[in-house]
Order: C-alpha cells, then sequence, then structure tokens
C-alpha cells in the first residue's frame, strides 16, 4: 500500500508517470490552492488599510508631519 | 529516455534550463537593490517587500493559469485559429504534466523559465512605482502582466505556432517587445492615472530630482540584472534538437540549438551579441549621461533590451551600434517625456526597457528584413511593418492598455495610491517609530537593572 502508484521499483522505468501522492485529486488542490490565493489577497487589502489608518491617526498630524521632516 | 541519443539530450536539456532557473533568481536579486538603492530611506524596506511579495503570487498564478494560457491562446484565440484546448490540457492546474513524473522531465523546468521571465515582467513595473503605490493595486499589476498579459503576448509573438509570427513575420527572440516593451507600456499606463511622486515636480511644472539613498546600491542592483541577464538569454533558446523533432523544412541531421520559433542559432552567436550591445549601451549611456553612473548602467541595459529583438543574427558590430541607437534615444525619450507630460518614473524603467524595446522591434524589423521567422512553411519572414505592428501590440495593446484600465478602477476605489500623510511621513514610519519605541523601552529597562549594582 503507498499513496503514491509507486509499491515498489521493481518496474521498468519506461512505463512509469506520476510519481506524486494521491493522484486523481489534482482538481481538488487546483480548488484549494486557488482559494487559499483569493483569502491572502482579501486579509492583505484588509490588513493593509488598517495600517494606513492606524498610521495617519496616530501620527498623521500637521504638526508630527512637519516635525518628522524637520528632522 | 530509452536510447543514449534520447536520455542526453532529455537530461542536458532538463540541467541547462535548470541552471537559467537559477541565474535568473540574479535578475530578482538586482531589482530588488536597485529598486531599494533608489527609494529615498524612509521607504526602502516597504520598497523591498513590495518587490519581494511579487515572487509568491506570481509564481502561484503562473501554476494556475499563466503557463495554461501561454498553451491555450497562440491562435489569438480566432486569428489563425481556436483556443487549444487539447494542447493546453497538460498545463491547467490539475493537467498530467504539472505533478513530477518519469515520463516528462522537461515541463517543470520550462515551466519555470518561463516563470522567472514573468518575475521580471512585473519587477519591470515595480520600480517605476515606488514611493506611492499600495501594495495591494502593484501585486494586481503584478499578477497582471506576470501570469496573462505576458503569457498572452508569448502565446501571440514568443511561440512557434503564435499568430504574429505567421501572420506578421513578427520576430523578437531575447525579448525586446515581449518582455520589456510589454513591461515599460505597463508601466507607463499605471504611472499616467498613478501621478507622480509628493514634490517631483515645482508649480511650474519643472522637475525635481528625488534623490536615492543609496546611488551605489542602485549600481551593484544594475550589475546584478546584467549577471542574470545571461540566464535569461540562454533560456530563451532551446539548446539542442534533432530537425525531425522540429518537423519543419530543415533538411539533414545536424542537431542545433533554435531559438524559441525553433529557428537555428548558437550559444556563441548570443554570447557574443549580449556582450557588444551591452558595450554599445554602455558606451553611449556614458557618453549622452556625461557619466552619470546610473543612467551609463541603465544605457548597457537598454543596449542589450534595444538589440535583443535580433541578437540571435546579428552581426556583433550591428548588435553594438543598434544597442548603442536605443540607449541613445531611450535617454532623450525619457527626460521629454518627462518635462513635457509631468510622468514620475523614479527608476527610468519606460525609457529603459518600453523605449528601448519598442525600438529594438523596429529596428530589427529592417535589419533582418526577408529572414524567415520559422522553419515552417507558410509563415511571414521578418518585415518592417510586422515588426512595428508588433512593438505597438507590445507596448500599447498588451502593456500600456489593460494597465491602464486597471488602474483606473483602482484608483476609482480608493485602492490605488497611498494615504498622503503615509507618503510624507514614508511608508516605513510606523514600524520604524515602533521598533524605536521598544528599543527605548529596552533602553530604559536596562538602565533600571544598572541601577541596582
Amino acid at each position: 500500500m503507498s499513496t503514491t502508484p509507486i509499491d515498489s521499483w521493481a518496474v521498468d522505468l519506461a512505463n512509469v508517470t506520476a510519481i506524486y501522492p494521491f493522484v486523481g485529486t489534482e482538481f481538488i488542490l487546483a480548488i484549494v490552492g486557488i482559494a487559499l490565493w483569493i483569502v491572502w489577497h482579501i486579509w492583505q487589502i484588509g490588513f493593509e488599510n488598517r495600517a494606513f489608518k492606524d498610521e495617519v491617526d496616530k501620527y498623521g498630524s500637521p504638526e508630527n508631519m512637519r516635525k518628522v521632516i524637520d528632522e | 529516455m530509452d536510447t543514449d541519443i534520447g536520455a542526453l539530450t532529455t537530461v542536458f536539456t532538463e540541467f541547462y534550463y535548470w541552471v537559467t532557473v537559477a541565474l535568473m533568481f540574479l535578475i530578482h536579486v538586482g531589482f530588488c537593490v536597485y529598486e531599494v538603492g533608489a527609494s529615498r530611506h524612509k521607504n526602502h524596506l516597504h520598497t523591498l517587500m513590495k518587490n519581494t511579495m511579487l515572487i509568491p503570487l506570481v509564481t502561484v498564478t503562473w501554476f494556475f493559469f499563466g503557463w495554461w494560457i501561454y498553451w491555450a491562446f497562440p491562435n489569438g484565440p480566432f486569428i489563425t485559429g481556436g483556443i487549444e484546448w487539447e494542447a493546453a490540457a497538460p498545463y491547467a492546474p490539475w493537467g498530467e504534466s504539472m505533478g513530477p513524473r518519469l515520463d516528462d522531465r522537461i515541463t517543470g523546468v520550462f515551466w519555470a523559465a518561463f516563470l522567472l521571465f514573468a518575475w521580471t515582467a512585473a519587477s519591470i513595473v515595480s520600480g517605476a512605482v515606488i514611493e506611492r503605490i499600495r501594495s495591494f493595486a502593484f501585486w494586481l499589476f503584478a499578477i497582471m502582466i506576470g501570469s496573462v498579459t505576458w503569457s498572452i503576448d508569448a502565446a501571440w509573438g514568443w511561440h512557434y505556432g503564435g499568430w504574429m509570427v505567421q501572420i506578421l513575420g513578427y520576430h523578437d527572440a531575447y525579448a525586446s517587445g515581449v518582455i520589456h516593451g510589454i513591461a515599460g507600456g505597463c508601466a507607463l499606463g499605471v504611472l499616467v492615472v498613478l501621478g507622480p511622486r509628493l514634490g517631483k515636480f515645482a508649480a511650474d511644472g519643472t522637475p525635481r530630482d528625488i534623490l536615492p539613498h543609496n546611488p551605489w546600491l542602485v549600481c551593484v542592483g544594475l550589475f546584478l540584472i546584467y549577471t542574470g541577464f545571461w540566464g535569461f538569454y540562454v533560456a530563451c533558446n532551446v539548446p539542442v534538437i534533432d530537425p525531425g523533432g522540429i518537423d519543419g523544412q530543415i533538411t539533414g541531421a545536424t542537431f542545433t540549438a533554435t531559438t524559441i520559433y525553433l529557428t537555428p542559432t548558437t550559444l556563441s552567436a548570443i554570447t557574443v551579441n549580449f556582450l557588444m550591445s551591452l558595450a554599445g549601451g554602455l558606451l553611449v549611456g556614458y557618453m549622452v549621461s556625461k557619466g552619470d553612473a546610473f543612467w551609463t548602467y541603465s544605457g548597457g541595459l537598454a543596449g542589450i533590451i534595444t538589440a535583443s529583438a535580433g541578437n540571435d543574427l546579428y552581426h556583433p558590430i550591428q548588435a553594438m551600434i543598434i544597442g548603442g541607437v536605443g540607449t541613445a534615444l531611450m535617454y532623450k525619450l525619457h527626460f521629454w517625456v518627462e518635462r513635457t507630460f509631468k510622468i514620475d518614473d523614479a527608476v527610468g524603467a519606460v525609457a529603459v526597457h518600453g523605449y528601448a524595446g519598442f525600438i529594438g522591434l523596429v529596428i530589427a524589423g529592417f535589419v533582418l528584413w526577408g529572414h524567415p521567422s520559422s522553419p515552417y512553411e507558410g509563415y511571414a519572414a521578418i518585415n518592417p511593418l510586422g515588426n512595428f505592428l508588433g512593438a505597438i501590440i507590445m507596448f500599447w495593446g498588451l502593456g500600456f492598455i489593460p494597465a491602464f484600465i486597471l488602474a483606473k478602477i483602482l484608483s476609482a476605489m480608493n485602492l490605488l495610491r497611498i494615504p498622503k500623510e503615509v507618503e510624507l511621513l514614508g511608508l516605513d514610519f510606523a514600524s520604524e517609530q515602533d521598533k524605536e519605541n521598544a528599543r527605548q523601552e529596552m533602553v530604559a529597562a536596562e538602565n533600571e537593572l544598572i541601577a541596582k549594582f
């Protein structure tokens, strides 16, 4: 029993094709991969917007900016 | 792999592309170093992350759809045929060629070589837009050019069966247009909507110099890009092929290296021409910029890029002259466009890649006029009109227009540009402030401990 299509290497390599585990699940893997990619962007846009808002709220007053630029 | 010559050819080809991938990594290192050097200190770490994170995003999207597009769209579709569903099926993310298998040892390294081109295209855009674009927005542009538009342009004009090669006789062997032209056009499309950095232009429209925080680092970055460019060049070739494998009109049994169009060339030809076009660009870059380090290095790059469309065939002195001509023109155009249209291209990417790539395609159309664009029967020969139309398709059609549209959409959603306060404070300001607070807290704690001695 093997998760890959190979149970033994006592074979003619000319007949060997895929060697990765769970052959047949490629479509599901693709859906999972694409979903993870999209979720990452959704998280990132929220993270970036919050970071900018925090920075503006905390440091964005004209006095503070003038001080920073003068430094 | 079941004959000696078959095994040697396969293993050599597999290793050859693997080496190109490792070398092309240096292009990305170079772009990161160069961009960080060109940014002001208050933005440098954010600039680094903006470029770095295009690596995973373009990689996964290239796996999910970029590679499939390349194999599916050589006919347009609907110009010389429909979508190539059957030919592209193995390259869908669930396709049979996409996982490790012993009966296909080439797809993985070939996929990776194309992916590194995709990173390069996206990275070219990255430098132009530093210090004011949102990372979210930039990464969408990176995916757009890296995994969609570059893939379409490669299918059309950088594929042995691409419709532009068949109908226009388009010839762009080392990617003057399919990488540099499209990336320059894309950068310009974003810049037009994004606008200049705050303070770049005086009230009367005179451009101000926003100095890089580390000019030496910028030049080292460009040097690294030259180094990685070797991998880029050799990855554009098929290293060894039997004429029987081409199945075109070539007679006899002489194995050869070919371009991506399967037209014969040699590794020697492109090695000498790479160096001579680099030399032409450096010599002219030094001259027109009066010894400015940044523009001299950029001139070297522009020299290679201008000659790249035909560097499989040029005589080395032609490559040198063409590299020099492209460098002089792109330099003049950069400053003319900056003054006239108030375009703030922070690193000259539109000029070095876009204008030089466009000019290189036009020159190749004239200099290589009449040379067969393909070993297959019925293809148009290389000609000036075909390459000129190709340059327009690359720079404007697939570069500028999609980027302009996406930039407009993002701008309307207020997702294109960072807030003005953040731009003035610097993108690294908040994180630097947090680090400074942590440092001061630690110093206070240590002083407290010392006081107890």
